[in-house]
């Protein structure tokens, strides 16, 4: 009940920040080569980029909608989905990936019934990859949030995603 | 010019030539994939790879204009392995199920494969099979055997400026498709089919209605009636070998009566009866003044085009159907009632050159005749498969006319296939109506040809009418932009007659057109049409008799109550997300 309410919540909170999207758009009107830098603000303001932000932001700057979609699922720092409350990064670079963090991917989008990039839809957590934390020496290793966790094996998982709500 | 040497054979050519057209100068056809002759070279393939002496690594000769002095190597060993595992690496992440493909003996990759000698296949095919989009009435995507190469994209957004397809997604989930992934028919797509045609593999092709034409053709209580495009008669013949732009009217109606068509009668017929509607409109617009220019509303893929980026301009099309709309609507009531036949047994079928009248005959204002008008649409390509599965050679055909009542054509209507053709047919025509005297000189040769946009003066008994001629949907885009400009500014444009087709080219060129095709052989396919006008006793749509008869046994005159019920249409304002229909406001 009371996660329904959130989102709600987070909804109505979404429909307040088009005017200021639109404030945004408006100092770049007709600015195709600004696309880059108004989904910057775009997103810093919705946390991702929602369909109706990505449909104002192609018809301000005239450039055309698929255009946008282009340049939002080319670049990784653009996300279509909101962020989850907790962010969890599992490390895939080289040094983890041979001690075996792709099973504490799998296990990971397994237990939160999400793909790479992808949201709960209690908005509980977001799962992603990067690519060296710098935590080679702990291989594998993950990140939750400002957590990092070291040597972890899948069946470590659900205690370590239960700690955060 | 630039001298140069390619393998053993010296060469001159232009400064900025490719080394691809170089070589092919001296002989040697470098292979490739990505490149399309009416098309800027993109380099994505790397097929055409060659060795410059005293340039490290291997260049493009597709992007790299030949240099004075070059010494171009384009079959070394080095070159000729590059190219198969270049190959062999496209083949691991496509479908090669070459058998059942749409694409079978006329794809540019399994050509390609043969040429550079691929006889093992190294690598087992990678990434998980995509969803093949089937959300669009007129065309079919399958991702799985798309090779990325941008033509369709390339074409799509700059020679069309419709921008329904782009490269999207990363990496190995690189994928092409429309915004949001919705699928093609969730989209601005306007069904015009360029992508189709330019698809070197089987990833686009038209939504087939083969069988459902088979199940008609074969139903003894069904009387499916044909009509054939003017642009087809051009084109048929290229199904069959025969050479490019081969005129085979009589061969087509030969052929579709013996694969089993109760009546094989003419686009051709309403392609005139459209001149007596649209030249009345145009001459009743040329008097009172209102909503000049008028623009012509032939073309399906342009109608949306317009309905989605130009709705503003809605007043000044034609309400004139399409010819292909007009026989429908005819088909089902006239015809039905001269030949004392029931509406509900008539399956209608057109053969179009063009993708986007499978999108038009679905529209839900599409049913004057209380049935859907047009049942059916084929492509070219359809036509000649369901023919040659019928054991049916065009070539061998006898030649023989169409049926009667909505069978005779003219000159003028022939003409309509290609970029031009709409405007010429309703100049000859205008003349009479407003002066009441014949044209003499019929040919108006100032819109013909593929210039991107065509203007002319023309002088009917002194009044002066300036018209101008667009082909693609970019050129119409301009020429559209610069009207309004001109209509904001000085509160009318100089233009006061408009044609628009969507394809380059016109019709010949159109999204149903046989595979391989470029603008060479769209210039072809229309100067055999021009030929056909000029052979035909009849080049103006008013003398054709079979248009007379209706007039005076069913539809009484030119815009009467009855034709405006049958064959004049209705436009809509069209979103630019998802290219529905907008809500009325």
């Amino acid at each position: 009940m009371s996660q329904e309410k959130q989102c709600q919540c987070a909804e109505v909170q979404e429909e307040e920040l088009y005017p200021r999207l639109e404030e945004v758009i408006t100092e770049h009107r007709g600015k195709g080569q600004d696309l880059i830098m108004v989904l910057h603000k775009a997103q810093n303001l919705f946390g991702y980029l929602p369909r109706k932000a990505q449909e104002m932001v192609a018809e301000g700057l005239n450039v055309s909608l698929n255009e946008v979609y282009g340049v939002i699922t080319f670049y990784n720092f653009f996300s279509t989905v909101p962020q989850g409350r907790n962010s969890v990064k599992v490390c895939l670079g080289t040094a983890c990936y041979v001690r075996g963090s792709q099973e504490v991917l799998d296990k990971a989008q397994k237990e939160l019934g999400i793909k790479v990039g992808g949201t709960t839809e209690d908005r509980r957590y977001s799962l992603d990859v990067v690519r060296c934390i710098g935590a080679c020496g702990l291989a594998p290793a993950m990140l939750v949030n400002e957590d990092v966790y070291g040597r972890v094996k899948s069946p470590h998982l659900p205690d370590i995603l239960a700690k955060y709500e | 010019m630039i001298k140069a040497t390619i393998n053993n054979v010296e060469i001159e050519a232009p400064e900025g030539t490719s080394i691809l057209w170089a070589a092919k100068k001296a002989g040697f056809t470098i292979p490739t994939l990505c490149n399309h002759p009416d098309l800027k070279p993109g380099g994505q393939c790397g097929i055409c790879v060659v060795e410059i002496e005293g340039i490290p690594g291997l260049k493009r000769a597709c992007m790299t204009p030949v240099g004075e002095g070059f010494k171009v190597k384009t079959h070394t060993p080095r070159i000729m392995a590059t190219r198969r595992q270049l190959v062999e690496l496209i083949l691991s992440n496509h479908d090669t199920d070459c058998l059942t493909c749409v694409k079978n003996n006329n794809c540019e990759l399994q050509q390609l494969a043969s040429i550079v000698g691929i006889n093992v296949h190294d690598y087992s095919r990678s990434g998980e099979r995509l969803p093949i989009d089937r959300s669009s009435v007129s065309i079919v995507r399958d991702p799985n055997k798309c090779i990325l190469c941008g033509r369709c994209i390339q074409v799509c957004s700059n020679v069309q400026t419709v921008d329904a397809l782009a490269v999207n997604h990363r990496g190995f989930d690189t994928v092409i498709t429309t915004a949001f992934d919705a699928g093609l028919g969730n989209s601005v797509c306007i069904n015009c089919g360029q992508c189709v045609v330019h698809c070197p593999v089987g990833a686009l092709y038209e939504k087939s209605a083969t069988e459902e034409v088979w199940e008609a053709l074969h139903d003894p209580d069904k009387f499916v009636v044909v009509q054939e495009a003017p642009a087809v008669r051009v084109m048929l013949g290229e199904e069959f070998g025969m050479p490019t732009g081969s005129l085979v009217s009589g061969k087509m109606h030969a052929a579709l009566r013996r694969l089993g068509f109760d009546a094989v009668l003419e686009t051709n017929f309403t392609a005139d009866l459209t001149i007596m509607e649209e030249g009345t409109e145009l001459i009743d617009r040329l008097t009172s003044g209102r909503n000049l220019p008028l623009i012509t509303s032939c073309s399906p893929g342009w109608i949306k085009f317009m309905e989605t980026y130009f709705h503003d301009m809605i007043p000044h099309m034609s309400t004139a159907k399409s010819p292909q709309q007009m026989f429908g609507a005819l088909a089902k009531t006239y015809y039905a009632e001269v030949k004392g036949i029931d509406p509900g047994k008539i399956v209608s079928v057109s053969i179009m050159p063009c993708t986007a009248k499978k999108f038009e005959c679905q529209r839900p204002e599409m049913n004057a005749s209380g049935y859907q008008d047009v049942d059916y649409v084929l492509t070219t390509r359809e036509i000649g498969r369901m023919m040659r599965e019928a054991g049916l050679d065009v070539k061998e055909m006898p030649d023989e006319p169409p049926d009667d009542i909505l069978g005779d054509y003219t000159g003028a209507a022939t003409i309509f296939g290609a970029t031009g053709g709409v405007m010429e047919a309703a100049v000859r025509s205008a003349y009479r109506l407003v002066t009441g005297k014949e044209l003499e000189n019929v040919e108006i040769k100032p819109v013909r040809g593929l210039q991107g946009i065509k203007e002319a003066e023309i002088d009917i008994d002194g009044t002066r009418v300036k018209v101008a001629v667009a082909h693609s949907c970019g050129q119409a885009r301009k020429l559209l932009n610069k009207v309004q400009d001109q209509i904001a500014k000085e509160g009318k444009s100089e233009y006061q007659f408009i044609e628009v087709m969507a394809c380059p080219g016109g019709c010949v060129g159109g999204g149903g057109q046989s595979w391989g095709s470029n603008m060479a052989k769209r210039a072809r396919r229309g100067e055999s049409l021009y030929e056909e006008d000029r052979s035909l006793p009849l080049r103006r749509s008013h003398e054709n008799p079979s248009v007379l008869a209706l007039y005076e046994k069913f539809l009484e005159k030119p815009n009467s109550e009855k034709a405006h019920k049958l064959l004049h249409t209705h436009y809509y304002k069209r979103s630019t997300v998802d290219g529905k229909i907008k809500p009325a406001s």
